[in-house]
């Protein structure tokens, strides 16, 4: 004990008070100052409010959980940009209530996602992600296709917000699912920040592009392996197609050129196909067409 | 003696309250686990892994934890100011509300009616009722402190009153929000500002409810078990205001990299550097304590649950710091690396320093050995093995994670896919499975102990009587 009885240690209010101011030191000038600061709180120009149809697709963004395994913030790091696109801006964060970025990638980072794939894509993934990672540990979401939007809740967060919205966009909202809220919501995540590759192939150089693999059965075979682990959810396990995508079967024809579909499988096709440059090699992806040709080939010898 | 005190009544209450909340947190934590290997587990909307993590984190965090220190608090409290509960009814009460509290929190968050704010996910009618709770909670507690005995104040008691203040502050200022509905709210704070505010909590909250009562709990019951006096007084008063200082500026070390403006995370950074200087303080305090006679830890049982405890959280104050660094957050952030560190301070510095505490008040208030030290170093060796296997695992599969999702091709391009790393966890979340079993049937070992202490203490007042 301290030797000096009329220490603070002896007086408990006096050192209450003492312990407050502390804590509050800290407090004020790395969480409460920089609530007034401007450059806290800026907004890009292109950046509109939900929707409300897309604040009730966050509120089951949030409701679900989904933050636990996504993260939504691009690092500004090379492999982070490269997988998953522009970094992420302080500007884009002026309508979030709660910010979502997360804090662990069990998942892949979503901050990108509006406007990679389809709606169908995400109504397909959000009933059964194992349809197309066999391996992903994302739950199945199959209830939200059978659930109507909490209109009044909805209504109560644009109102708090103050988000703009009309009588006919509350109505609006009586026809549509959940899992057309959550999709409507995926599609605008990140999308006031223009979608653009970190990596991408220039279309001039591959115009008279020949497959340096052209008939090569050990590339298509390691084509087959890259395909069934990235391609087949949307086109087929044999390139037959599906409810996201064509076949290869239809898409592939001696009329489209091998560097078309190189250009095409690697730059990908923006809201219809991912890039797929980013994730693999350019021999990967002329392995890919080599597979994609031999489908084609197949399909034509059965007819 | 022929009845236990309503004082040790009120700490047995809270006790028994902390340790059914621990089951239920344990179990959907050994389920969560399960899940990640094996999407199959998830059950239908209120039994999968976005919601279930909340509860796990939550129940535990709030009813374990909180829970038992509050139990223990008022163990405390009341043998530093040599006085009993001021309020003794009150305490009673409090553990009822608490207890309603827990439960329609858990409940809730079983519904997905979340802040989505990490440590802060009940909703604002639960808020309430925990802000209630805190008042009354604080209320018999400083007014004890302040009508003390004692005139010197120990210092356990300087953290419990850091304990009670912080707390208030940060708890209060991250739940405000913008009420929508009696289920809804929206965080009153906006995008930088939201995250900002959130993680000076989230940081603090562990900082606050995972360190400090811990640290209360170590310096009054180390001594106790070893019979030896704390080492440094001084040591004590410089790292106790030094550490309560610095915590609360280093909340930014969880955005590195993130759109925060860069003066914010470097500030954040330098801080949560400074931090090693005063978390070591306490852990050179202990060391050097049983350094008279290290055989006590063979001797007094206690003594090794209490030093293993606090180099876990030398360990743990070491490899925070470490992660606040660019360099090492650009590797390990949003990977497994980080429960790895978690999971050692809560299941290896929290939940050995608390059990061994609990021993300790059950054996003294029931003026009884514990009902077995042989089961008590069962469950001392279950719980330290799993713990750091659980971390073990974490931080290979973390490191390995991270340099998979950073590999590169010679051409530049990724050499990964997503799927390719998360599979690669997989070998080592089973082995997680195994370690978080390991723990409970460690915990479930200490339960049984502890019960049949309490059993073997009423034996012993009945035949008082
Ligand atoms: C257990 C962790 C987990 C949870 C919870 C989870 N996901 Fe996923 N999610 C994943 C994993 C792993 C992947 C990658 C494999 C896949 O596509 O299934 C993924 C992929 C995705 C993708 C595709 C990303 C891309 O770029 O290809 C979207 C979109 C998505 N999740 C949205 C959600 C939403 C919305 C929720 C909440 C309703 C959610 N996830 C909940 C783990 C999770
Ligand atoms: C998210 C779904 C999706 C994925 C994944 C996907 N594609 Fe596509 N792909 C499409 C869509 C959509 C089109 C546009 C054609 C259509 O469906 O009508 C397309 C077009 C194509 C084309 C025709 C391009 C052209 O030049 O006409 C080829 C070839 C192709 N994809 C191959 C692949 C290969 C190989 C992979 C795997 C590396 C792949 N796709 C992955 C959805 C996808
Ligand atoms: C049987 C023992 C346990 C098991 C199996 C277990 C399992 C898990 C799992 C699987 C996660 C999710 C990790 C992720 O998303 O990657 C998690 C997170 C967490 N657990 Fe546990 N847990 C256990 C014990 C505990 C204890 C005793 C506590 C606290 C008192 C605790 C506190 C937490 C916290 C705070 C997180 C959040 C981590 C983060 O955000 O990084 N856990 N746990
Ligand atoms: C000097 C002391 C400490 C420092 C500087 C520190 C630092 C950090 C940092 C930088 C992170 C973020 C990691 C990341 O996401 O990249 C983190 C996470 C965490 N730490 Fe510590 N740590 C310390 C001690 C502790 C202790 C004693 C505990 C007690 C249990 C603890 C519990 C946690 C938890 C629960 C998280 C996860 C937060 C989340 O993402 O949900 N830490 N810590």
């Amino acid at each position: 004990m301290s030797d000096n009885k009329n220490s603070i240690y002896s007086k408990s209010v006096v050192f209450t008070v003492v312990v407050a101011v502390a804590v509050i030191i800290g407090s004020v000038i790395t969480a409460f100052v920089p609530l007034a600061m401007k450059d806290m709180h800026p907004k890009l120009d292109n950046l509109k409010p939900y929707t409300a149809l897309q604040l009730a697709g966050r509120d089951l963004y949030q409701k679900e959980g989904c933050f636990n395994c996504h993260t939504q913030t691009v690092r500004p790091l090379k492999a982070d940009v490269l997988r998953y696109g522009e970094y992420s801006k302080a500007g884009e964060n002026y309508y979030e209530h709660p910010f979502l970025w997360g804090s662990k990638r069990t998942g892949p980072d979503l901050a990108r996602i509006g406007g990679k794939y389809s709606d169908q894509w995400h109504i397909d993934h959000f009933n059964n992600p194992q349809a197309f990672y066999p391996l992903s540990n994302m739950p199945k979401y199959d209830w939200l296709a059978s659930k109507p939007i909490d209109i009044e809740q909805t209504k109560r967060g644009m109102d708090v917000l103050g988000f703009p919205y009309t009588q006919e966009d509350i109505e609006a909202l009586k026809s549509r699912t959940q899992l057309d809220a959550m999709v409507a919501y995926m599609q605008v995540v990140g999308s006031a920040v223009e979608r653009k590759n970190y990596v991408a192939v220039l279309p001039e150089d591959y115009e008279n592009a020949q497959n340096p693999f052209k008939d090569d059965a050990a590339s298509a075979e390691k084509g087959r392996v890259l395909y069934e682990a990235n391609c087949f959810f949307c086109h087929g396990v044999n390139g037959e197609g599906t409810n996201i995508a064509s076949g290869i079967t239809d898409l592939v024809d001696e009329y489209t050129s091998d560097g078309q579909i190189f250009v095409d499988v690697a730059n990908g096709l923006p809201g219809m196909m991912p890039e797929h440059i980013n994730i693999m090699t350019k021999n990967d992806i002329w392995d890919l067409v080599s597979y994609c040709r031999m489908l084609a080939a197949k399909q034509q010898a059965s007819n | 003696m022929k009845e236990l005190s309503g004082d040790s009544k009120i700490v047995l209450g809270y006790f028994y309250s902390g340790l059914v909340w621990g089951v239920i947190g344990l179990l959907i934590g050994l389920l969560i686990s399960v899940q990640m290997w094996d999407a199959a587990f998830n059950f239908g909307e209120y039994f999968s892994f976005g919601r279930l993590r909340i509860v796990h984190t939550n129940v535990l965090a709030y009813g374990l934890g909180l829970f038992t220190i509050m139990g223990l608090f008022y163990y405390i409290v009341i043998r530093l100011t040599k006085r009993p509960l001021l309020f003794p009814k009150l305490a009673v009460i409090t553990m009822w509300i608490y207890n309603i509290v827990v439960l329609a929190g858990m409940i809730t968050l079983f519904m997905g009616l979340n802040q989505s704010l990490e440590y802060a996910e009940f909703e604002w009618p639960v808020d309430l009722g925990v802000v209630v709770v805190w008042v009354l909670f604080s209320v018999n507690i400083l007014g004890t402190i302040i009508t003390r005995k004692e005139k010197q104040m120990y210092v356990s008691l300087w953290y419990i009153i850091a304990t009670i203040v912080a707390i208030a502050l940060l708890y209060i200022v991250n739940n405000l929000s913008l009420i929508a509905t009696l289920g809804k709210s929206y965080h009153l704070f906006a995008g930088l500002n939201s995250a900002n505010v959130e993680w000076w909590y989230g940081h603090n909250i562990v900082g606050f409810l995972f360190t400090m009562p811990i640290l209360a709990m170590f310096y009054y019951f180390l001594p106790k078990s070893t019979g030896l006096p704390i080492y440094s007084h001084r040591l004590s008063i410089i790292s106790f205001w030094s550490l309560i200082f610095v915590y609360m500026w280093t909340g930014a070390h969880h955005l590195v990299y993130t759109p925060l403006p860069d003066w914010l995370q470097t500030l954040g950074i330098v801080f949560t550097m400074i931090l090693i200087a005063p978390s070591w303080g306490s852990v050179v305090n202990g060391y050097m304590t049983v350094e008279p006679d290290w055989s006590r830890l063979r001797t007094h049982y206690l003594t090794k649950f209490f030093i293993a405890g606090i180099t876990f959280y030398g360990l743990q104050t070491l490899q925070g710091p470490s992660q606040g660094i660019r360099a090492v957050s650009a590797l390990v952030h949003y990977t497994d690396w980080v429960p790895g560190h978690v999971h050692m301070g809560t299941m290896g510095w929290v939940v050995l320093t608390i059990t061994a505490a609990m021993y300790y008040v059950v054996s003294k208030i029931y003026k009884v050995d514990i009902f077995s030290v042989k089961l008590a170093n069962t469950h001392f060796w279950l719980v330290l093995v799993g713990q750091v296997m659980f971390s073990i695992t974490m931080w290979i599969t973390g490191i390995r994670q991270g340099l998979m999702w950073k590999s590169l091709n010679a051409d530049g391009t990724l050499l990964y896919t997503f799927m390719d790393g998360l599979v690669g966890n997989y070998p080592y979340w089973q082995l997680r499975t195994v370690s978080g079993a390991i723990f409970i049937v460690g915990m479930l070992v200490f339960l049984y102990n502890f019960i049949m202490t309490i059993v073997k203490g009423e034996r012993a007042l009945a035949s008082n009587r």
